[in-house]
């Protein structure tokens, strides 16, 4: 509420959108892959682990990142020193960004060659990019300084 | 950071579970219409579980936060209309999803009959529990009711 108050809504709900929906893709392809290793079908999970990544988890990344983008050039385009809180979102982006990245790969590799140990892997990796996300949230709203 | 700024927070962190189970429940459910086999219902389980849980910890989160915010900010008020507003879809959202939720119980509970009689192959059953139209239909209106509560957040109209 606090957030919404004194920023243009549109890039705000793109935002927000964005990061949510990411978030739920991201936790999505997890479990999939993670599940993936003791299932009765683990090339079905594969499979959908990794097209949940490339059709909801990347388009999610874009939009988030593009509503980011759109207001910090609002409202922190002419600030010398960001807010802390601004450092953990766009740390937590970037290297989370390049993880979904490589873990998309890995579980593309997985799903198209059977190799259930890259898609374990991606399924870690992409569980940890959630964890930070949901980190990155937190300081959304906390503004830690 | 102040008590406030905690409320935010876990205000925030619920909605991020509350859209994150409907993006974990929209995969189950895209999931499910293209499948006939028991052992592939049941690998989604998982995912289901997961959901299931999310939308509990997201859903009253939202409200809880969000109620216990407008009332401790001067400038909000629970009884201001967009708060209303949220306040009816947030309902709308969490009985429309409650009821989607049996529609996909029945493919669960029959894609494990059906492993236990020994069945492994596609079956016709299992394919018409999977494309349930009053699933989809009750999960599509919960998923709009979430997107217009996310919409009346940011906008806040009347505020």
């Amino acid at each position: 509420m606090m957030l919404a108050a004194s920023r243009p809504e549109f890039p705000l709900f793109l935002h927000v959108l964005g990061a949510t929906v990411l978030i739920g893709a991201v936790a999505s392809g997890a479990i999939l892959l993670l599940a993936s290793a003791r299932s009765e079908d683990p090339a079905y999970l594969r499979r959908l682990g990794f097209r949940t990544l490339l059709f909801g988890a990347l388009p999610a990344y874009i939009v988030m990142r593009i509503g980011a983008e759109w207001m910090f050039s609002k409202e922190f385009g002419d600030v010398k020193d960001d807010p802390t809180w601004i450092g953990i979102g766009y740390g937590t982006a970037d290297i989370g960004g390049l993880v979904l990245l490589v873990a998309l790969i890995l579980s593309g590799i997985a799903a198209s060659k059977s190799k259930p140990g890259l898609a374990r892997l991606a399924g870690v990796l992409v569980a940890l990019t959630a964890v930070a996300w949901l980190v990155a949230v937190w300081a959304m709203g906390g503004k830690p300084s | 950071m102040t008590f406030d700024h905690w409320l935010l927070a876990l205000h925030l962190l619920s909605a991020a579970f509350l859209v994150g189970a409907m993006v974990m429940f929209t995969v189950l459910i895209v999931a499910v219409r293209r499948i006939d086999r028991p052992a592939q219902a049941l690998a989604l389980a998982p995912l289901m579980r997961v959901g299931g849980v999310a939308v509990i910890v997201g859903s009253l989160g939202v409200v809880i936060f969000g109620v216990w915010l407008a009332i401790a900010l001067d400038a909000y008020h629970v009884w201001d209309g967009w708060v209303i507003v949220a306040l009816v879809l947030w309902a709308i959202a969490s009985e429309t999803g409650r009821r989607a939720d049996p529609e996909y119980a029945k493919l669960f509970t029959k894609a494990k009959e059906l492993q236990a009689a020994g069945q492994t192959e596609s079956s016709a059953e299992l394919k018409a529990l999977g494309r349930t139209q009053q699933g989809a239909m009750l999960h599509g209106i919960a998923s709009l009711a979430v997107l217009l509560l996310l919409v009346d957040m940011i906008w806040k109209p009347g505020a």
